[in-house]
C-alpha cells in the first residue's frame, strides 16, 4: 500500500516533468529576425548562355562518325556561370558567380541569399551577365524602395518578364 | 571513459533510487523509458486521428481548421491537439533519456548492437514527425521551419530546383507541396511503428506498456498539462513578412538557431557525423565476448526452460538430431547470446544434488561450469565458521562484493544472479554448508540482463520453473538488490540478515539418503 509520501513524491515528479514540457515546449522565446530589421531575399534560376557557340563539323570530321550520329553542328552542352551583382545605397552588398548546375555543368544556376538589413528607404540596384561578354551586365534593375520592419523583399529575375522583379 | 561510464551510471542509479522511494521499482519510469516511449506514440497517434478528423489540409484552411479545433471546440479538439503536443514533446525526454541510459549502462555493444543500431533511424523519424507536424499548423512557426527546412535541403545540392522556392512568398505558394508534408506526417509515423517493432524483436518478452499505474498517471499528468495550458497557434503565416520573435519547441527545434547561423552543409556534416558516431558507437570498441553457452544433448531433454527465460532469444527449440526419445532439443544461436548464464539457472539437470554422475548440466557457460560453481561453492563455504555463516551469489553489475567477504561470509560472483539454479540454495542450506544465502545483484527493476531479477524471484517464489523446493526455510533466503552505488546498505543487509540467522536454531539436516534415493532426486529435479 503506497504511503502519502510516496504519492507526494509522485506528484511531485509529474509536476516537474509536467513544467518541463510546458516551459520548453514554447519557451524561451527564439528570435529569428530582430523586429526592427527586413530581409531582401535574392532568389531566382535561370541558365546562362551556353559556353561556346555552335560549330558546323568539317566533312571530314562527319565522315569520321558513325552514320547515324552525323549531325552538322556540334553544340557543347556547357552552360556559362552566371555573374550577380547586388548594390544597396551605393555599396556592394553581393557580387558572385553562379555555376551551372548538373554534373556536365549544362543546367540552370541558381542563387538562393538572404540579407538582412534595417527597415526604411534604400536604393537597390540588381544586375546579371549570362552571356560571353568580358564587360557590363546583360540586365540591370534599380528602385527605391522603402521596406518595412520585418518584410521579405524578394528579388527574382525572369527573362521572359524583363529581367529582374522586385516583389 | 570506462570511469566516466561509471560516474555517469551512478548518476543514474542515484536517481532512480530516488525514484524507486516515489514510485517503488514496479513503476520507476526510469525502468520504463522505453515503454513510456511507446505509450507517448500511441498517445499522439489516436490524438493524431481525431485532430485528423476535423483538420483541413488546404493552405488557406488549415490554420482556420485548426483554430476552429482549439478555440471552439477546446473540450476536446483543444485537449486532442494539446495531448498532441505535449505528447511528442515527452517522447524526445524518455527517448534521449533511454538512449542515454542504455549507453551509459553499456547495454548496447556485443550481440545488443542490433537493439541499439535500430533505434538511430528512429531519432531521424521522430524528429521528422515532429517539424513535419508542425509545418501543418500554417503559422509564422510553421513558416519559419517550412522555409529554413527547405533551405537546409537546398544545400545538399541534390534537387534540380530549389524547393524553398516554394515559399519565396505568398504568391509562389503551392498548395500541393502542403499536401505532400500531410502525407509525410501521416506515413513517417506508420514507418516509425514498422522500425519500432523491428527494434524490439531481439528482446524476449518485451514490454512496449508501461505498469497500469504508470500509465495512468502519466496520461493524467499530460490532461492536466493541456487544460492547464493549451497548445494555440501563433499568428497565421505570411509569407511576404518573415517570421521575427516566436514561441519556440525547443524539444524538436533545438537544432534550427544552429541553421540560422551555420552553413546547410555544415550541419549536414555534424548530423550525419553525429548519426554515423551512433551507429558505429557498439563497435567503439566491441565488447569482449565470452563463451556462450553450449547445449549438451546427453543431458537435454528439451524441456524448452531455458528457451523461455533467455531474455534475448539466443536459444530455441530444433527437431532432435541425436537418437535420444525426446522431440527436441536446445539450440544456442550464438550470435545473440550475451553469455549471462540464464539459461543454465532455468536447467532443471543444474543440480548441485547429482552425485551419481558428472555434473554436467543440459546447457551450461564453458567459462563458469555449473560443476565448477558447485567446486567453488564447497570450497568457498568450507572454511566458514559461527553460527550464521552465509554464502552470498552476486552478479557481476550489481556492488562490490569483495568488502563482503569474511570469516562466515563466502561470496560467489555471477555474471546474472539467474544464472544461479534454486538448487543450489536448497544445497548450501539442507546440506549445512552454511545457515543462509543472500542474493544480490543490480538494482531492481535495472537487470543488466533485463530479466534476471525478476526469474530469480519467480523462481523463488514457486512461480517459476524451476522452483525452490519448499523444504528450504525462506528465512534463511534473502535478497538485496542494489547496483553499483549503495554498498553500505548492502553491507547493512547482510549484517541484519546474519543477525536474524544467529536467532534461527540450528538447521535440521535431512537424513542421509541411500544412491537409490539420490538418482530418484535427480530426476525429481529433472521433471
Amino acid at each position: 500500500m503506497p504511503r502519502v509520501t510516496q504519492y507526494i513524491g509522485q506528484f511531485v515528479a509529474y509536476a516537474l516533468f509536467a513544467l518541463v514540457v510546458g516551459y520548453f515546449a514554447t519557451q524561451p522565446a527564439y528570435t529569428h529576425l530582430d523586429p526592427d530589421r527586413a530581409l531582401i531575399k535574392l532568389s531566382f534560376s535561370h541558365a546562362g548562355e551556353h559556353l561556346q557557340e555552335c560549330r558546323r563539323l568539317t566533312q571530314e570530321e562527319l565522315n569520321q562518325l558513325p552514320p547515324n550520329m552525323r549531325r552538322p553542328m556540334d553544340c557543347p552542352r556547357e552552360r556559362l556561370s552566371l555573374l550577380v551583382e547586388l548594390e544597396l545605397d551605393g555599396e556592394l552588398l553581393y557580387r558572385d558567380q553562379l555555376p551551372p548546375s548538373g554534373l556536365a555543368g549544362d543546367g540552370a544556376s541558381t542563387a538562393y541569399r538572404k540579407f538582412p538589413v534595417t527597415a526604411g528607404p534604400h536604393t537597390l540596384v540588381a544586375r546579371l551577365r549570362d552571356t560571353r561578354r568580358k564587360d557590363g551586365f546583360d540586365y540591370e534593375q534599380a528602385a527605391s524602395i522603402t521596406l518595412t520592419p520585418q518584410q521579405n523583399f524578394v528579388i527574382d529575375f525572369r527573362p521572359e518578364l524583363g529581367g529582374f522583379l522586385f516583389l | 571513459m570506462t570511469g566516466l561510464r561509471t560516474v555517469a551510471k551512478a548518476a543514474f542509479e542515484g536517481a532512480d533510487n530516488v525514484f524507486n522511494r516515489a514510485f517503488t521499482p514496479a513503476w520507476n519510469p526510469l525502468y520504463h523509458l522505453g515503454t513510456l516511449g511507446w505509450f507517448f506514440y500511441w498517445i499522439t497517434i489516436v490524438s493524431g486521428i481525431y485532430l485528423y478528423i476535423f483538420f483541413d489540409t488546404g493552405i488557406n484552411q488549415a490554420y482556420a481548421s485548426l483554430e476552429y479545433i482549439t478555440n471552439v471546440q477546446w473540450y476536446a479538439g483543444g485537449v486532442m491537439r494539446s495531448l498532441h503536443r505535449y505528447a511528442s514533446d515527452a517522447l524526445i525526454i524518455v527517448m534521449m533519456l533511454h538512449l542515454t541510459r542504455e549507453f551509459v549502462m553499456d547495454r548496447y555493444r556485443g550481440v545488443r548492437w542490433f537493439t541499439w543500431f535500430t533505434g538511430v533511424p528512429l531519432l531521424w523519424l521522430v524528429f521528422a514527425c515532429g517539424i513535419s507536424g508542425y509545418w501543418m499548423v500554417w503559422d509564422v512557426l510553421a513558416q519559419y521551419i517550412a522555409i529554413a527546412s527547405t533551405e537546409w535541403l537546398d544545400s545538399l545540392g541534390i534537387f534540380g530546383q530549389s524547393i524553398a522556392r516554394n515559399f519565396l512568398n505568398n504568391d509562389t505558394l503551392s498548395g500541393r507541396f502542403f499536401t505532400l508534408m500531410v502525407f509525410i506526417h501521416i506515413a513517417v509515423p506508420l514507418f516509425m511503428l514498422l522500425v519500432m517493432w523491428i527494434h524490439i524483436q531481439r528482446q524476449r518478452n518485451a514490454r512496449v506498456n508501461p505498469p497500469a499505474g504508470l500509465a495512468i498517471g502519466t496520461l493524467g499528468m499530460l490532461l492536466v498539462l493541456s487544460f492547464a495550458r493549451p497548445a494555440v497557434s501563433q499568428a497565421p503565416a505570411n509569407l511576404d513578412r518573415v517570421p521575427s520573435v516566436m514561441d519556440f519547441d525547443w524539444f524538436y527545434l533545438v537544432a534550427y538557431p544552429l541553421l540560422d547561423t551555420l552553413p546547410g552543409r555544415t550541419m549536414w556534416a555534424i548530423a550525419g557525423g553525429g548519426t554515423l558516431l551512433l551507429v558505429l558507437l557498439p563497435w567503439l570498441p566491441p565488447l569482449r565476448r565470452r563463451a556462450t553457452a553450449s547445449v549438451d544433448l546427453d543431458n537435454c531433454n528439451g524441456c524448452g526452460r531455458c528457451v523461455d527465460d533467455c531474455p534475448f532469444s539466443a536459444v530455441s527449440l530444433e527437431p532432435r538430431t541425436d537418437d535420444a526419445p525426446f522431440s527436441h532439443e536446445a539450440v544456442v544461436i550464438d550470435n545473440l547470446c550475451t553469455s549471462c548464464g540464464i539459461c543454465v539457472g532455468a536447467c532443471p539437470t543444474a543440480t548441485p544434488f547429482r552425485r551419481t554422475s558428472e555434473l554436467v548440466p543440459g546447457i551450461d557457460l564453458p567459462d563458469l561450469a555449473i560443476r565448477e560453481l558447485r567446486e567453488q561453492t564447497l570450497a568457498a563455504t568450507a572454511g566458514l565458521s559461527g553460527n550464521a555463516r552465509v554464502m552470498v551469489y552476486g552478479c557481476g553489475h550489481g556492488s562490490r562484493l569483495d568488502p563482503l567477504r569474511g570469516p562466515d561470509v563466502a561470496v560467489m560472483e555471477l555474471p546474472c544472479i539467474a544464472m544461479l539454479p534454486p538448487s543450489f540454495i536448497d544445497f548450501v542450506i539442507t546440506r549445512n554448508h552454511v545457515d543462509g544465502v543472500f542474493l544480490t545483484g543490480c538494482a531492481a527493476g535495472n537487470c543488466h540482463y533485463r530479466l534476471g531479477i525478476d526469474w530469480t524471484g519467480q523462481r523463488l517464489a514457486g512461480e517459476r520453473d524451476p522452483y525452490l523446493r519448499k523444504r528450504v526455510p525462506r528465512e534463511r533466503v534473502a535478497e538485496c538488490w542494489t547496483g553499483i552505488t549503495r554498498n553500505r546498505l548492502l553491507q547493512e543487509e547482510l549484517r541484519a540478515f546474519q543477525g536474524r540467522l544467529g536467532m534461527l536454531p540450528p538447521i535440521k539436516r535431512p537424513p542421509r539418503r541411500s544412491p537409490g534415493e539420490q538418482a530418484g532426486e535427480a530426476a525429481e529435479q529433472h521433471a
